[in-house]
């Protein structure tokens, strides 16, 4: 992430032409280069072809079975635009699903590493007990919750029933299934605890006790140095996290299957479903472009939108 | 009592009982998290007349500990389980063959466009594997390698750009003299990387075995999109596929999750010093 600065400094360096190259730096440039040929192989074969084959297929109506797809222009995106295959329906719960997740996950995450950094005892088989859930497969993980989940012999409705709360039916009401899969992504975000508390851990000590000779108390701390000195990580997870959520398959594919009534049908999973289930793998196609350039979008804007309350001065 | 020594014990009243503050809330919300596999592991031993009582118990009346024979039969769980090792362990010497190969390409060589072409590497990690599936699943259909495991196993032979960046960033921190002398002397780079930085990078070597093998044994998506012969599927394929023809076998499924689960939590126990350095090196230097 940090390599975007590097892209003015390197630009100078390319100025000389292979033939104008001293001979040191033409057998370096032959040791790079074969030292990455495995990646440049593989990035040919399995990013760039499949991401030039993939914009193709967008403007065709290309599905399995017509072995030779048709170029259609640009319908598949106006299709896409005018809401076919719940596309905007589907954005949308995706937009509510990484709001929630990515907004829920930073505040609980921050709490545990700050209580974690209050130098407990213990701390390794805390760290431990927040980290384990990451260990889970998502298969398992997703199984478990939805058994968890059960209306009337679950976990979460028992415990409410013995203290007098009739639970709702989690995953098959639309008021509580998306929110339901947020609650499970939550309880498996454990490696952004560890990051939040090793970016604590290099906070110098000195300025607290600075602040303490100026008599601010730990609620002060808290927002004067803390908070804004734990900013690159939470930029970190909070990218990251927005990348990999865009994508979810698996939780809804298992959980829910995208209902009740399309509450959980997030993008990701109703594009694969659109290619491998529909087989409309030109229209799916246009959705992954669709997908790509949201995220892109996003990324780009938190990366600047954050300079101006990122601290990296330390 | 002097001022300053009140002033003290005040401070040390306030320490002691943010510290129990933090403790108490540390220990409810530890719970809450451990809740789940107290959950997994308590339907995985109760017998199929207890799993639907109610009220809900935590602690089975009766163990059926059967269940687990059954799943094991009745999911074709040890062939899942042969096969999710196949595909773990074959990501993992995959991974660690060539990423620690291309990451001394971008760490300890200054080649002209270096910079720029790891730029690229980097951005491919934007891109959302949804891209990537649909043609990707043409062309192994038309390669012949949808009834294998080589849709899952070989793209791990040409790199992964998060392990990629892993070592490199680790390879930097080697200062530049080591293999300046070496050069000296006459090594060229393939002698270089072989006997001096390939095994100073055993720390990062472990991680990303250990990495990839979790990521392998994890993984769902791939092998449902590239994966056609059902004597090929993983665990998670498996158990998914189980689940869809008898959802309401909660014994069974629990047994087969604890059993699924269970490796990954003795490799955590092993390699917890790797996950957490690993984990906490790639968050700070992001």
């Amino acid at each position: 992430m940090s390599a975007i600065p590097q892209l003015q400094a390197a630009q100078p360096r390319r100025g000389p032409g292979l033939r104008h190259m001293s001979p040191v730096t033409r057998r370096r440039l032959l040791w790079g280069i074969l030292f990455i040929s495995p990646w440049l192989i593989g990035f040919v074969a399995f990013t760039a072809y499949p991401v030039i084959a993939s914009l193709y297929y967008s403007f065709t109506d290309f599905n399995i079975i017509n072995r030779s797809p048709n170029l259609v222009g640009w319908s598949n995106y106006v299709d896409l635009f005018q809401g076919r295959e719940d596309s905007w329906k589907s954005m949308r719960v995706t937009f509510r699903y990484v709001a929630m997740l990515v907004g829920l996950a930073t505040v609980f995450d921050v709490f545990i590493a700050m209580l974690l950094n209050m130098n407990v005892r213990g701390l390794s088989l805390y760290r431990t007990v927040f980290y384990l859930p990451v260990m889970v497969p998502v298969v398992a993980a997703s199984l478990t919750w939805v058994w968890i989940l059960n209306p009337s012999h679950g976990l979460v409705n028992g415990i409410l029933a013995r203290i007098g709360i009739d639970g709702p039916n989690w995953l098959a009401s639309e008021r509580t299934a998306l929110f339901s899969l947020v609650i499970v992504s939550v309880w498996g975000s454990g490696r952004a605890v560890l990051i939040y508390l090793a970016g604590l851990k290099e906070i110098p000590q000195h300025l607290y006790e600075a602040a303490s000779i100026d008599g601010a108390n730990p609620w002060r701390k808290m927002w004067a140095i803390t908070l804004p000195l734990l900013t690159p990580q939470m930029l970190f997870n909070v990218i990251t996290m927005t990348i990999f959520s865009f994508q979810s398959i698996a939780a809804p594919e298992i959980m829910t299957g995208g209902g009740p009534n399309k509450a959980t049908l997030l993008f990701g999973y109703q594009l694969y479903r659109v290619a491998f289930e529909r087989l409309k793998m030109g229209f799916a196609s246009a959705m992954a472009w669709i997908l790509f350039i949201v995220i892109l979008v996003l990324t780009i804007f938190m990366f600047y939108g954050s300079r101006n309350f990122v601290h990296y001065e330390r | 009592m002097t001022a300053a020594a009140a002033r003290r014990s005040a401070t040390d009243w306030s320490l002691i009982s943010q510290r129990l503050g933090a403790h108490l809330s540390l220990i409810f919300f530890g719970i809450i998290f451990m809740l789940p596999f107290l959950w997994m592991v308590s339907s995985s031993l109760k017998p199929s007349a207890e799993i639907f009582e109610i009220p809900v118990r935590l602690i089975p009346k009766t163990f059926a500990f059967t269940n687990y024979p059954d799943a094991i039969e009745s999911i074709r769980f040890l062939r899942y389980l042969a096969n999710t090792f196949i595909y773990a362990v074959g990501l993992m010497i995959g991974a660690v063959l060539s990423n620690v190969f291309i990451g001394y390409g971008f760490a300890r060589i200054d080649w002209p466009g270096r910079d720029i072409v790891f730029i690229i590497v980097i951005a491919t990690m934007m891109l959302p594997a949804q891209v990537r599936f649909i043609p990707l699943f043409i062309t192994y259909s038309k390669w012949g390698w949808l009834e294998t495991f080589a849709p899952l196993i070989v793209p791990a032979f040409f790199g992964n750009a998060f392990f990629v960046f892993l070592v490199r960033q680790f390879m930097l921190t080697f200062p530049r003299d080591l293999d300046d002398a070496a050069r000296v002397d006459g090594a060229n780079e393939l002698m270089i990387f072989w006997r001096i930085v390939a095994p100073l990078s055993k720390p990062a070597i472990i991680t990303i075995a250990i990495f990839d093998f979790m990521w392998g044994w994890h993984d769902y998506i791939n092998p449902l999109v590239f994966l056609r012969d059902p004597d090929k599927f993983t665990l998670s394929v498996g158990l998914r596929l189980f689940f869809s023809q008898y959802g309401a076998e909660w014994a069974l499924l629990m047994a087969a999750a604890t059993m699924f689960t269970l490796p990954m939590i003795v490799v955590f126990f092993f390699a917890q010093r790797t996950f957490i350095e690993g984990i906490s090196f790639t968050g700070v230097k992001g």
